[in-house]
């Protein structure tokens, strides 16, 4: 049983990363071409980095990954505060459906309907250059809110409502009671908030399709137009470097996270 | 202290928030509008790897053209060049009306569909000069045999053009075979599994439509339904419908035969030199792009020096015609680029007979694809679906997916029960 255990967990991480591997190893052709590996080369690695419209377009990416997610944090931290407090059951169970729409409608359908939104914006102030950055940004965090709402609302729940009322009771204001009693034990949902937001962002294609402006171009949509003609090889290059970014990140997330863990024991014990 | 720590880090953070977005919308500004506030910005949308673009030591078309501008007329131009991946992509970005864009570079059909749209603007050729001087008689003017799509070339300027033909691989393909030279090459039993076909209805049907004569244009519906049971037929033999697929799939040699552009079949071929190319005697499709303004254009006379510029074969500013057209590997319109000839000798350098391949084109019969209606194109991506949906393996995988299911269920209930059976006692 043991054997096939793990016989099993070894097929499922074949399937999930073998294509990964391979775009990793062919990223190091010579040769522009999947059909044969002809030798090690870094030259695709060379010419991603003189490519100009990809590293403005990755950092595109960052940018409006990093203020997507941080605005959508700010804006779903408070929002989860508010709908923890509130008193209507009805009203709080449907605030929150309303909030995941966006999360379980199809990207089609947010993307459509946010662009047509803005063509008509655009048309009633009567401004002509109004798609870009700005409408990016607000769809960006129109579809992370549901997320930070959804991490961050069950470490209210768990939250003991009488450590507030405690502190409030020697003498904190509502809002230092919140800064300084409630906001250090939330901190973990916000945090995954906040990564699921910008992963959200990050790879988001559909919708920034809709809401997109020649003046700023994402990663995902400059990959994607490349499919007319076959797609360079140095966005093979590039894709390997985001994994092992990504990779040394989550090592570093992990490898902090568990000597906190062992510190906080430490500390207790 | 502990709380200390914690009311200076939030206090930080919520601080960074307030500043982020106003310092992010500066500094995207700032990257958008370049250096300094006199400078114009163009913008261009063009096929993805359509244009040459600096990279491995060739010409930075754009870039010179930036240089080009300044020293011709004393402004700063900017170049926002974007790319597209499909004709409908552009059309959806164009009407929807949410960007404006001065240059685009569509196919023949997309540019007759904006024409009749209203989307296009009257190009005005005093600033287009070497339209005239340098474009084929046959790609060019009032009366061009390839630019049915817009008589007169009054919103368009041809940029590239390319033909379909066949390429096969010589190892899996005799050079005896009775095929070769014609679409038959395509229904040949004997070729079975290593045939590959469009995955895209329009290039599909117009390789059976050639195939049997028919006008790929028809009106007739059952025109359009005999050239399905063309490819019906031809379905059992093939190894699939696939676009992008298709140069690994030859270039590794997992499949012999497949219909494709001329230029892609050169960027194959320096992969694989087994690969061999030919135009199909019945006749083959031929496509046009050509550049056009947008009737949003903001910047139309600049827009028009661009496209000037692009049929270019000035050597002072690198001959951008020339650059394009060797970087692309698809045909040029352009006189002074085929007559060129450093670009004769690049191109033999790819391939001896690539040149002649291109170029020596007279004897292959042409048509090019023209728009269809709202109705005919409903028809054919119905039957597009029928063609496709007749699948044999997709039963299999219902059953699988019925047997899994089922087991699941199984499972469920057999533990389901076990756990109720053990609760009572």
């Amino acid at each position: 049983m043991k054997f096939l255990s793990k016989c099993y967990i070894g097929l499922i991480f074949f399937l999930l990363y073998i294509p990964i591997l391979v775009l990793i190893v062919f990223s190091f052709n010579e040769s522009g071409s999947l059909a044969e590996f002809s030798g090690f080369s870094l030259m695709w690695y060379e010419e991603l980095f003189n490519d100009e419209e990809a590293l403005s377009s990755l950092i595109n990416s960052l940018i409006l990954a990093v203020s997507s997610s941080v605005i959508a944090t700010v804006i779903g931290t408070f929002g989860a505060l508010g709908l923890h407090r509130m008193r209507s059951k009805y009203i709080k169970g449907a605030i929150n459906t309303v909030t995941n729409i966006p999360m379980m409608n199809p990207d089609i359908v947010t993307g459509v309907s946010m662009m047509l939104l803005f063509v008509a914006v655009a048309a009633i102030i009567g401004s002509q250059s109004f798609f870009g950055f700005g409408t990016m940004l607000i769809a960006h965090v129109t579809f992370n809110l549901p997320y930070v709402l959804l991490s961050v609302m069950p470490r209210f729940k768990g939250l003991d409502k009488s450590l507030s009322e405690a502190a409030q009771d020697l003498g904190c204001t509502p809002a230092r009671a919140f800064f300084m009693v409630e906001l250090p034990e939330i901190i973990p949902g916000i945090v995954s908030g906040l990564m699921l937001g910008f992963t959200m962002s990050l790879d988001d294609f559909v919708i920034s399709h809709f809401v997109s402006s020649p003046d700023f171009q994402t990663l995902p949509l400059y990959v994607y137009n490349q499919t007319a003609h076959n797609v360079k090889f140095s966005m093979y290059a590039l894709s390997a470097l985001i994994v092992v970014v990504i990779l040394a990140i989550l090592l570093v997330v992990n490898f902090a996270g568990s000597v906190g863990n062992r510190k906080a024991k430490e500390k207790r014990g | 202290m502990k709380c200390n720590i914690i009311k200076r880090i939030s206090a930080l953070l919520l601080t960074i928030l307030c500043l982020l977005p106003s310092l992010l919308f500066c500094l995207s500004g700032c990257a958008a509008e370049g250096i300094g506030s006199d400078t114009v910005t163009l913008y261009v949308y063009n096929w993805g790897e359509y244009i040459s673009d600096g990279s491995e030591g060739c010409l930075d078309s754009n870039a010179v053209f930036e240089d080009w501008y300044y020293d011709t007329y004393g402004v700063r131009v900017k170049v926002n060049y974007s790319t597209f991946s499909s004709n409908e992509s552009l059309y959806a970005k164009l009407s929807s009306g949410s960007v404006s864009y001065d240059v685009v570079v569509p196919s023949d059909y997309m540019i007759e569909r904006l024409i009749s749209e209203d989307l296009l603007a009257p190009l005005n050729y005093d600033n287009i000069p070497l339209a005239k001087e340098n474009l084929l008689p046959e790609f060019f003017g009032e009366t061009s045999e390839h630019s049915a799509y817009d008589p007169g070339n009054v919103y368009s300027v041809p940029y590239l053009y390319g033909m379909i033909g066949i390429i096969y691989n010589t190892t899996m393909v005799e050079a005896d075979d009775p095929g070769l030279g014609s679409w038959k090459l395509m229904w040949d039993e004997n070729h079975a599994g290593n045939i590959l076909q469009f995955n895209n209805s329009r290039d599909a049907f117009g390789t059976a439509q050639y195939f049997l004569g028919i006008d790929v244009n028809s009106d007739d519906e059952a025109e359009w339904r005999s050239a399905l049971d063309k490819l019906r037929e031809q379905k059992p033999i093939l190894q699939g419908y696939v676009m992008d697929e298709i140069y690994n799939k030859m270039e590794n040699g997992s499949a012999g035969i497949a219909a494709y552009y001329a230029g892609d079949y050169l960027a194959m071929y320096e992969n694989n030199p087994d690969l061999e190319f030919f135009y199909p005697k019945e006749g083959t499709n031929l496509y046009v792009d050509a550049m056009c303004v947008p009737k949003s254009a903001k910047n139309k006379e600049i827009a028009e020096r661009y496209i000037n510029f692009m049929l270019s074969v000035d050597p002072t500013y690198g001959a951008p015609a020339i650059a394009n057209a060797e970087y692309t590997y698809y045909a040029s319109p352009n006189q002074k680029v085929v007559d060129d000839e450093s670009y004769i000798e690049y191109m033999s350098e790819i391939k001896e007979d690539a040149y002649e391949k291109m170029y020596d084109t007279d004897a292959v019969q042409t048509s090019t694809y023209k728009n269809l209606s709202g109705e005919k194109l409903m028809l054919i991506n119905r039957l597009w679906e029928e063609l496709k949906s007749d699948v044999t393996v997709s039963a299999g995988i219902y059953v699988i997916c019925g047997i899994i299911v089922t087991v699941l269920l199984g499972l469920f209930i057999f533990f389901a029960v076990r756990k109720k059976i053990r609760n009572i006692y």
